[in-house]
């Protein structure tokens, strides 16, 4: 038994004899359970792969929905778009019930029929509700970040509020949108937002009270290592650099890892000569201290919003017989990185997308920015945009295949640098999309960095969920449809069609026996279930 | 406070005891350099503050605070960047920022002020216009982005580019100086079917050039029209009498053939320099 695990099981213990009930004890996080899906990924591993296997690629064919639940709001708060319900959410399933949200939002249904139990809604307020990314779940209680930069604790029974914190000031705009993340009694929340060179941060708050347990500024303060990668503290306590997207865990090395965000100002970076660590960057932290232990930043000095945020996905591998740990990201600048996840250490870079902003990749394994692609006031043409040749879409990856499975586009954008000041603010540029060459799904093999097979989707965005399981299958979506290929080879085996476009990551679970696909597409869910023949 | 290492310590109790503008005696004023001292007129209607109180504000702000403060609020010699300050942020109709600008902030060497309430009001109106613009990048404004060579734009689109396989300056792009600005010209050109979608969204025309379908359906017979819609499952179009055709792909079946007339300019965007971009906007905007 290592040290991190000392500390944490007794934690744990605790918990497990006081409050679960029909909650979720915290040690079930430690596995890989089939019967529920109780954190964002399904588990720590960031892997969206589950060992279920009933709904195969033998059967898939028949494939059929066994309910499907439209939710809606008075203040639906979705992302903007046509005022509906929009779940962003990786909905939690946890002894037969659903959690899910969208911003201001949270529901309970039953698994079993998609009934809901409750709704909870937030009271009306300014804060952005570009997007929310779901609930944590620890004993009965749940977690939901709500957009005027509060924390809300929740009773799984009821839906009623148990209490709430402020976890940064709602006129800084930040966009407080993460599905906060349960590791032993820590509460893990991250935020976004980078309109207002506000400090990046990711913190650790009390599953009980909600008290700050830790802090960790994105960004280094005088004296801390990594502020000589910025003109002074000034300069990178408004770095930015936020932590919106889940991260991942590795109990043995009592590790979480995550992305961090873009650097601030994000267009204009006249301000912020150097790399600006930690942005852009892979971080582990302790989570019982919320200390950094390594780093490896992606794009040195960011100057397209091409964040490090995308889903750290852990593999064990085995070279010469001996197990090797890993970490591998599909980065929004248009790069695949596989890391050393005990040590941050490059084992492997590899283009996903051609791009065009890249002067190659130095020893350390970092693509070298081309400062001639910097957003100009005439404007410099950029593959990819700002959006990225991915974004916050989960990937997949098949344990099973070795193959990592991601979204992606190619979208060349013209970068305008707008506020020429010598001491620009906010965003200070702007990018305009003038061009696709296409959306593609990218099987990636981990080891060599090679494309292993892709699907070139005919239409719509590229960048959408990945979810994988031993079943021998891959779900995913393009536009409407909702596609199961085969996932060692790229073949379509099953689709249907939905009413909207898929909003988050399918997932999957065993439920009295039986395996269920659920996604979320706008303002509904969808169950789906091979159907057994009559007894 | 990064400005502190460039003054030292008495120089900056004189420039803040003084609390004017004192900008040709100091250090250049960081923010001196932007062409952009306020808020665009989208960004002052954005954030709902009365436009002409903001620009008696922003002079205000410049006579009296820009010395210390920068004349764009961003910080100056010796004085905080207030776009990025609690105070100014959290603000609401002049409740925290009025006291300080009444009452000057001795122990921080910030003088009081002599100015009238009308005039302080004023400031904060200002102030929030400012920081609305900064949050508010759709209400960002555009530099000049005609800086390239018109006769080297000609020649890029007589040889290299192979425009003029398409296109002709005295037919369809005839006077397309006169019908775009420059930024939408540039937007159109790069891509005509692109409106703008990225996080920034520079503005560009409406959608053109229709992509078309042939579909071949297994026993010989075809369709032809203008696409609707396709994925990997169907296909469906519009013929030219306007009747519309859906067909369920299964794999290669039936055979489908797109054409997209605007292939052109999306196989070029591998091809383009930055420089070739510029020229060719810096030509095509003498197009009157």
């Amino acid at each position: 038994m290592n040290i991190a695990r000392a500390v944490l099981l007794p934690a744990l213990l605790a918990v497990a004899g006081s409050v679960c009930g029909q909650g979720l004890n915290p040690a079930t996080l430690l596995k890989q359970p089939t019967d529920a899906w109780p954190t964002y990924n399904g588990d720590y591993s960031g892997r969206r792969f589950s060992p279920l296997a009933q709904i195969n690629s033998s059967n898939v064919h028949t494939l059929s929905l066994a309910w499907a639940t439209r939710f809606t709001s008075n203040s639906p708060g979705g992302g903007g778009f046509a005022g509906g319900v929009q779940i962003k959410s990786s909905p939690l399933m946890v002894n037969g019930i659903l959690y899910f949200t969208s911003p201001n939002n949270v529901w309970a249904a039953d698994a079993r029929t998609g009934r809901e139990l409750w709704h909870y809604q937030y009271p009306p307020n300014n804060g952005s509700t570009l997007g929310n990314r779901g609930v944590g779940m620890y004993g009965n209680w749940l977690y939901f970040e709500v957009p005027d930069s509060h924390l809300v604790s929740l009773d799984a029974k009821t839906g009623k509020e148990r209490w709430k914190v402020q976890i940064a000031s709602p006129k800084l705009d930040y966009t407080t949108t993460a599905a906060p993340i349960v590791v032993g009694n820590h509460i893990l929340v991250g935020v976004g937002g980078d309109h207002l060179d506000n400090p990046g941060f990711f913190e650790s708050r009390d599953p009980e009270t909600g008290v700050l347990q830790w802090k960790w500024w994105t960004t280094p303060r005088k004296g801390e290592p990594g502020i000589e990668t910025w003109p002074d503290e000034y300069a990178s306590s408004h770095g930015t650099g936020q932590t919106w997207v889940p991260g991942a865990y590795d109990p043995e090395l009592n590790l979480y890892i995550l992305g961090t965000g873009n650097p601030n100002p994000v267009m204009a970076p006249q301000s912020r000569k150097g790399d600006n660590l930690y942005t852009c960057s892979i971080v582990a932290l302790n989570p019982d201290t919320g200390k950094m232990v390594w780093y490896f930043q992606t794009t040195p000095h960011d100057t397209h919003d091409w964040d490090a945020n995308e889903i750290p996905v852990l593999i064990d591998d085995v070279v010469d017989g001996k197990p090797r740990k890993l970490v591998a990201q599909a980065n929004r600048n248009g790069y695949f990185f596989v890391l050393d996840r005990t040590n941050g250490k490059h084992v492997l870079t590899a283009p996903m997308i051609p791009t065009n902003w890249s002067k190659g990749v130095n020893a350390k394994g970092q693509p070298i920015p081309d400062p001639a692609k910097d957003p100009a006031t005439d404007g410099v043409l950029v593959l990819p945009s700002s959006t990225g040749a991915t974004n916050w879409q989960s990937p997949s990856f098949d344990p099973e295949t070795g193959l990592f499975y991601v979204g992606t586009n190619r979208p060349y954008s013209m970068f305008y640098l707008t506020d020429t000041d010598v001491h620009p603010q906010g965003w200070g540029g702007l990018d305009s999309v003038v061009g696709e060459e296409g959306a593609a799904l990218l099987a990636i093999d981990y080891k060599t960095g090679k494309i292993a097979w892709r699907h070139d989707w005919p239409s719509g965005s590229g960048i959408t969920h990945m979810l994988t399981t031993a079943g021998k299958l891959l779900f995913t979506s393009n536009g409407t449809n909702l596609v199961a290929f085969d996932p060692a080879n790229g073949k379509i085996l099953w689709h249907t069609g939905l009413t909207a476009n898929p909003s988050a990551a399918p997932i999957t679970y065993l439920l009295d026996g039986k395996q269920y696909l659920l996604v979320a597409a706008a303002d509904s869910l969808y169950s789906f279930t091979v159907n057994q023949p009559a007894k | 406070m990064r400005y502190f290492k460039h003054i030292g310590p008495p120089a900056l109790l004189l420039l803040a005891a003084a609390g004017v503008y004192l900008r040709a005696q100091g250090p250049p004023a960081p923010s001196a350099s932007t062409d952009k001292v306020s808020a665009t007129a989208a960004a002052i209607a954005g954030s709902g503050e009365d436009p002409v109180a903001v620009e008696r504000g922003g002079k205000l702000f410049v006579a009296n605070c820009g010395g210390c403060h920068g004349l764009t609020a961003k910080g100056g010699p010796g004085a905080p960047d207030l776009i990025r300050s609690l105070v100014v942020l959290e603000d609401e109709k002049g409740m925290l920022i009025a006291p300080v600008i009444r009452e000057g902030r001795p122990d921080k060497g910030m003088p009081k002020s002599n100015l009238t309430e009308p005039q302080i009001s004023d400031i904060v109106a200002w102030l929030h216009a400012q920081t609305y613009a900064a949050d508010h990048r759709r209400t960002y404004a555009y530099h000049n982005i005609v800086t390239g060579d018109p006769r080297k734009g000609e020649a890029y689109f007589k040889t290299t580019g192979t425009c003029s396989t398409c296109h002709s300056v005295t037919g369809d792009l005839a006077g397309i100086g006169k019908r775009y600005e420059a930024l939408a010209l540039q937007a159109r050109w790069l891509h005509p079917s692109r409106g703008g979608a990225g996080r920034g969204g520079a503005p560009a025309g409406p959608a053109r050039g229709a992509t078309t379908v042939k579909v071949t359906l297994p026993s010989g017979e075809s369709f032809s029209g203008v696409l609707d819609r396709i994925d990997d499952f169907n296909v469906s179009l519009r013929d030219g009498s306007g009747d519309y055709h859906s067909f369920t792909r299964e794999g290669h079946t039936p055979q489908v053939e797109i054409h997209n007339p605007l292939k052109a300019h999306q196989d070029l965007l591998g091809k383009y320099t930055d420089a070739d971009i510029h020229n060719m906007t810096a030509y095509l905007v003498t197009l009157k």
